[in-house]
């Protein structure tokens, strides 16, 4: 997985978590445009990987490139980079004193000086990309899963970042949301000219929006390719997890997580 | 290495202070968040310290008439009134109630916003959590403060009067003439506000340090919320003796 111009390069990259190696040894290049699957079993270190794209981790080795430039370790510079980079976390980080349409215009308050009437219509067109128009004035509690995720994706998709990383973003969601959800991230990508980085271990929702699967286990990258050759792989690495099987290469029972640890 | 650790701590809650104050620059986001935190744990904090403020001029009135009468000298319980509620009980006793109502609240708030993500997400939108969540409740806690110690005071020297002259049956005009003698406008109460804003400073940085940093846990926002009170108080007592010492002749 190669190219000129990626909008994500990890090169030689080691991350550590409470002084133990989480991830080593990966070399990634997340071309412009596409869907990438990052896949794993729970505890693997998907989502160090992406403490690590947005700056939240140092890396213990290697280097860390978005949007063309290493992540900064400048406070300013990195919250520069960050207005570049929309990310829907596993918890949706709502805040729950505001309601959804001043959720989603919190960015666009914060970044821009644009009008109210402007930004009210922005948080609008949002709020409709995900269907969501007519729930513009509900609290946060008042939204089922579902929608909440779905605030948080127009909240992340505000300031038109030109990458979107999506950290396990069907937890919690039942199989029409999962589907509703899996059915905006490829649409939005394709439409809005986005690259999409999806976190997750729901192989079978995630798989047929993909353009390409990572699977990470055993503290590395087990596969690269696309959904199809994933599908296919005789790995048995890649095999346990696919099928769910409880004995194999991948250890059942992982070290337990720090205070420090995601 | 206990000592090693609490001077961490104290660096730590040294550079969170810097950071506060960094990250308060004027804007209308900020102001609109101050608004909101003057309502939340000012406004909604005015019946604790009306009916602390009432209660404390009362029982003070009681144990100052009872005192003075045995000289023959109760004539001066508004003197010993204002005096000790100026000086001393009017902004600690406001700041410890403060501290019980909002100040667990700001920690608890925080605790449980580490704990939801919502934190996690104001960073990742490159939006400064210090100054988005902190500093509006900060300079709302400087600014409430010393406004409701002047209620506090307002409403136990209320209390005094309906009981110094209405039960005891001092002379009305005798009560405030000796409160107005007794008490000076600038080395009281103006002192008294200086107090207090210090000690709403100390209140709001102690909860937003602990809930800022507590665990994203609920035990975790349970502790940041004890721990705001009991530090906040602890911080509150020590540095009202040493304002006092320094302060008044």
């Amino acid at each position: 997985m190669t190219e000129a111009d990626p909008i994500v390069r990890l090169t030689d990259l080691r991350l550590d978590r409470g002084g133990r190696a989480v991830l080593r040894d990966i070399n990634l290049a997340v071309p412009r445009g596409q869907v990438v699957a990052v896949l794993g079993p729970s505890g693997s270190g998907k989502s160090t990987l992406l403490a690590a794209l947005t700056g939240e981790l140092e890396p213990a080795a290697g280097s860390v490139e978005v949007l063309g430039q290493p992540v900064p370790r400048n406070p300013r510079a990195l919250l520069e980079l960050r207005k570049g980079i929309g990310v829907l976390l596993q918890g949706n980080g709502l805040l729950t004193d505001l309601t959804a349409s001043e959720n989603v215009a919190l960015p666009l308050r914060a970044h821009t000086r644009l009008p109210k009437v402007l930004i009210d219509r922005l948080v609008m067109m949002k709020l409709n990309a995900v269907g969501l128009r007519a729930a513009a004035d509900a609290f946060p509690r008042e939204l089922s899963g579902g929608m909440a995720r779905r605030v948080a994706l127009a909240r992340a998709l505000a300031l038109d970042p030109p990458l979107m990383v999506y950290d396990e973003p069907l937890t919690g969601l039942d199989p029409i949301a999962s589907g509703v959800v899996m059915d905006l991230v490829r649409r939005l990508n394709d439409s809005l000219g986005l690259t999409s980085i999806v976190v997750t271990h729901h192989v079978h929702e995630t798989l047929p929006v993909a353009d390409h699967a990572i699977v990470i286990a055993n503290g590395g990258i087990v596969f690269s390719g696309t959904p199809q050759a994933l599908q296919a792989s005789t790995d048995p690495l890649v095999r346990q997890f696919l099928d769910g099987q409880p004995d194999g290469p991948i250890p059942f029972d992982a070290a337990p997580r720090t205070a420090e640890a995601a | 290495m206990p000592f090693v650790a609490a001077t961490r701590s104290v660096g730590r809650a040294g550079l969170f202070t810097l950071s506060v104050l960094s990250a308060s620059r004027p804007s209308v986001d900020l102001f609109r968040e101050f608004v909101r935190e003057i309502y939340k744990i000012g406004a909604r904090s005015l019946p604790i310290i009306a009916v602390g403020g009432a209660f404390v001029g009362l029982s003070v009135t009681l144990l100052g008439y009872r005192a003075l009468d045995t000289y023959g000298a109760s004539n001066q319980v508004s003197a010993m009134l204002g005096l000790g509620l100026y000086r001393e009980l009017g902004p600690v006793l406001t700041a410890l109630l403060f501290i019980g109502r909002a100040g667990s609240s700001i920690a608890a708030e925080l605790g449980l916003m580490r704990a939801t993500d919502q934190i996690t997400a104001l960073g990742l939108m490159a939006i400064n959590p210090v100054g988005k969540v902190v500093a509006p409740r900060f300079w709302a806690a400087v600014l409430c403060v010393p406004l409701l110690t002047g209620f506090f005071c307002s409403l136990a020297i209320s209390a005094s009067y309906f009981e110094a002259v209405h039960v005891i049956g001092i002379d009305s005009g005798i009560f405030w003439q000796v409160l107005k003698d007794s008490v000076d406008f600038v080395d009281d109460f103006g002192m008294a506000l200086v107090k207090s804003a210090v000690f709403g400073a100390v209140a709001a940085l102690v909860a937003s340090y602990v809930g800022f940093h507590a665990e994203p846990t609920i035990e975790g926002t349970s502790v940041a919320t004890t721990k705001a009170v009991v530090n906040a108080s602890l911080l509150v007592l020590m540095f009202n003796f040493v304002m006092s010492a320094l302060l008044f002749r």
